[in-house]
């Protein structure tokens, strides 16, 4: 790609790296006991927490590191950190 | 831009996008994003050099989704001056807010004297230092804002000494000093007391000095799940302060429900493991020290506040 | 509208170039004082005060806040002003890379004076030359009415959309900015004219996000200097074009790159740049008058180097000799260095002797420099220093 003059980058280009490759680990939600309150999406230091079609939170495993601070943070119990298996 | 509630996917709505190369679970990361998001869209950034510019700005790769310049290490708050400058020589200063930001060493050290004019001339400009104790984009070296007792790269443990030997520059008292209207700290385990600060300090005309206490899993030596957890028990055993001072009175402090004694916060962290040897007994005792000092000082355990 | 220029007055160098730069209409000022600069941007804080100039006054804490607020400044599309000498434009030196690389048409007067230590106030050139290899444009004012036409065209040249690189005049300090000379400025509605307002080609807005100041890896640095070097480059044409439109305008022609004095038959040509070219033209004149034939190369644009004009010359003559007001220690004068190694790539035949003087402030009369050149011996002794005092010096200098 092209210099511009004083080499700029352009907003919303980090999200084509995906940086879900790094993790060792995945948050697996459980939508049974997630009341969709909020703390995971708050805490998540990507941001890369969603929200699914059943209103219940998800990871988008396209950024999500494994850092497991969304599953030290539910109050609900609702998220596991499983070994990502390739 | 309306608070979104619940949403989506962040990627279509944060000013801070994922991608970004920070280290699983920095709390740097996660404090920049809920500054930006409580600052909304109409903000121009001037971020000094590391970590933070660092790992969001790999050309061409860009986690910003607002006016962002970097420049140097030591001169954030001089081109954020400029920046405000201009806005008001061009008659847009009314509607656009200018964030200034960087870590501890470019803060508390290196960038402290263009920090110093920047108050003092009182430029209309939220200073927000991201602090996690160490220079930490540069591999772990000790900084003004190292507490004590810490190991770093360059205050390291050794036969001689132990860890890091004085303690944090008070850099909230000399925003006050230098009559800074608002000047406030919190952890990233309060997102909503960091978003309310924001937006109250951006809501005041002129320096406004914020100080956020980053956990980083790497330099501090901690599991990248205990970010929040450590950021909340530095808060609850008294060694970080969560204050607001506003033209030169405590007006807030976040009381502390239950007395934490200072081994639960540094337990979890490497860089204190040497004070749960025999050899630190007598160091982790200061720690415990200076936490007491600061609940005494600002009232943290249910004392009116002063 | 009125469209003129105002009448000559004798006034102090530094008041004409802060009324040069109050005209060219800066958004935003940011400035520490140093010594000599200091007059310029006290007047210019008077212009503001009296609210004769529309600018925010930024009252910084040191020069490396001064250059980065007007980095700011200029980044938020604001034109911006600065000024400095010596040890600030030293303390400067990192932000000058990023003002250029950041492609920002900032302009700074320098009021050139040495660099401590020992501290010396007085004139020479080796402030500007620390500031080289920077990517700012680099032009030299020979006396206060080129001073003061060069900050109009300074702004020009910056804001040019083939160049947009930053601007730095240079102006002897104390010699030009503290002596009173004859100077005739534009009146406003002239330099409206000749200037228009700045419309920046970036600049950090809300309604159009954008991010500056990336990291580069080994992958694409190297490309990005090409591209400032491809800027000083254009800016080779664009200075003499600038120039040439500015004397169309007012009448007063200044060379844009370099400008020749006696040179169409010299057998020796003196080299120089600043308020040195004066002695310089003197000493031309008394070679002449001893039937030597001299002749003047004045060098106004050091950065971008222009090595063709300079080639094209000093073709046909026989001798060069270089005065040069900054020296890289361990190597030699810098402007005889550049000068010699543009000769040589384009096989000009010419023997290039290379004085270094003037430097703290020693003055270099006519007189002097008709010895250097009659004495074929000094360029090689004393490493070409001019004027050398040997009470001073030890036992193994």
């Amino acid at each position: 790609m092209k210099f511009l003059p004083g080499v700029p980058a352009f907003p919303g280009t980090s999200l084509d790296n995906h940086t879900g490759n790094w993790r060792t680990e995945r948050p697996v939600f459980d939508h049974a006991k997630c009341t969709a309150c909020e703390l995971c999406e708050q805490y998540c230091p990507e941001p890369c927490i969603v929200v699914a079609e059943d209103g219940k939170f998800d990871a988008d495993l396209d950024y999500c590191k494994g850092c497991g601070i969304c599953a030290e943070v539910c109050p609900f119990d609702a998220i596991k950190m499983v070994l990502e298996l390739k | 831009m309306p608070k979104v509630i619940a949403p989506r996917n962040p990627k279509e709505w944060s000013l801070f996008t994922a991608g970004h190369t920070a280290c699983a679970g920095c709390g740097q990361s996660l404090g920049a994003r809920l500054v930006l998001n409580a600052a909304g869209p109409r903000t121009i950034l001037v971020n000094a050099t590391g970590c933070l510019e660092v790992f969001t700005t790999r050309f061409p790769s860009s986690a910003w989704r607002v006016p962002w310049l970097h420049s140097l290490f030591e001169n954030a708050s001089a081109v954020g001056s400029g920046v405000e400058a201009a806005l008001k020589a061009l008659g847009k200063a009314d509607d656009v807010n200018v964030i200034v930001q960087g870590g501890d060493g470019g803060t508390a050290d290196i960038g402290f004297g263009s920090l110093s004019g920047m108050f003092e001339r009182g430029h209309n400009i939220l200073y927000v230092c991201y602090d996690n104790e160490a220079y930490m984009n540069t591999g772990i070296q000790r900084s003004g804002l190292t507490p004590f007792g810490a190991s770093t790269t360059t205050s390291p443990v050794g036969s001689e000494t132990q860890g890091n030997t004085t303690g944090k520059k008070d850099l909230p008292a000399i925003a006050v000093a230098h009559r800074v209207p608002y000047v406030a700290t919190t952890t990233v385990a309060y997102p909503k007391d960091l978003e309310k600060k924001v937006k109250k300090a951006l809501s005041i005309k002129g320096p406004k000095y914020l100080q956020i206490l980053v956990p980083c899993p790497l330099g501090w030596g901690h599991d990248t799940a205990l970010t929040i957890r450590l950021a909340r028990l530095a808060v609850q055993s008294g060694i970080f302060p969560v204050i607001e001072v506003e033209n030169g009175k405590l007006t807030s402090v976040m009381r502390i429900a239950r007395k934490v004694p200072v081994d639960e916060y540094l337990k979890p962290q490497a860089r204190f493991r040497h004070l749960f040897t025999p050899a630190g007994r007598e160091e982790l005792e200061q720690v415990q020290a200076i936490a007491d000092a600061n609940i005494e000082r600002f009232g943290l355990m249910g004392a009116a506040a002063r | 509208m009125a469209r003129t220029l105002e009448k000559t007055q004798v006034m102090e160098g530094s008041r004409a170039i802060a009324a040069s730069v109050q005209r060219c209409r800066p958004q935003v000022i940011a400035a520490y004082p140093i010594t000599p600069q200091t007059h310029i941007v006290e007047y210019l804080a008077q212009a503001v005060a009296n609210g004769q100039l529309n600018a925010e006054y930024v009252k910084v804490e040191s020069e490396h806040s001064a250059i980065s607020a007007v980095l700011g400044a200029e980044a938020t599309g604001a034109r911006s002003y600065t000024a400095s000498s010596s040890q600030g434009v030293l303390l400067m030196n990192e932000v000058l890379y990023n003002v250029a690389a950041l492609r920002l048409p900032v302009v700074m007067t320098v009021a050139n004076r040495a660099i401590s230590q020992p501290i010396n106030i007085w004139n020479d050139h080796q402030d500007a030359m620390s500031a080289r290899d920077t990517g700012f444009i680099q032009i030299f004012a020979e006396d206060n009415q080129e001073a003061c036409d060069l900050h109009y065209q300074a702004y020009k040249i910056a804001e040019h959309k083939d160049v947009l690189l930053p601007v730095m005049v240079c102006v002897d300090g104390y010699v030009l900015t503290h002596s009173y000379e004859p100077v005739s400025l534009l009146d406003q509605d002239m330099a409206d004219d000749f200037l228009p307002p700045y419309e920046p080609s970036w600049a950090l807005d809300v309604d159009r996000p954008i991010t500056y100041g990336v990291m580069l890896g080994p992958g694409e640095y190297l490309e990005h200097k090409y591209v400032l070097q491809q800027a000083q480059k254009r800016a080779l044409g664009v200075i003499e074009d600038v120039a040439r439109e500015f004397g169309t305008l007012t009448g007063r022609m200044h060379a844009g790159l370099v400008e020749a004095y006696r040179l169409e038959d010299a057998e020796v040509a003196l080299v120089g740049m600043g308020s040195l070219v004066s002695s310089l033209r003197e000493a031309a004149d008394e070679l002449r008058e001893q039937g030597i034939k001299a002749g003047v190369l004045k060098i106004r644009t050091f950065r971008p180097f222009p090595a063709d004009r300079i080639v094209q010359a000093l073709a046909g003559v026989r001798r060069v000799v270089v005065i040069d007001k900054g020296y890289s220690l361990g190597s030699g004068g810098i402007l005889g260095m550049e000068v010699t190694a543009a000769l040589a790539a384009h096989g000009v035949p010419a023997v290039v002797d290379r004085f270094t003087g003037g430097l703290g402030g020693r003055p270099i009369p006519a007189s002097t420099v008709v010895s250097a050149v009659l004495n074929p011996e000094l360029p090689r002794s004393q490493d070409g220093f001019l004027d050398l005092k040997p009470a001073y010096l030890g036992e193994g200098d």
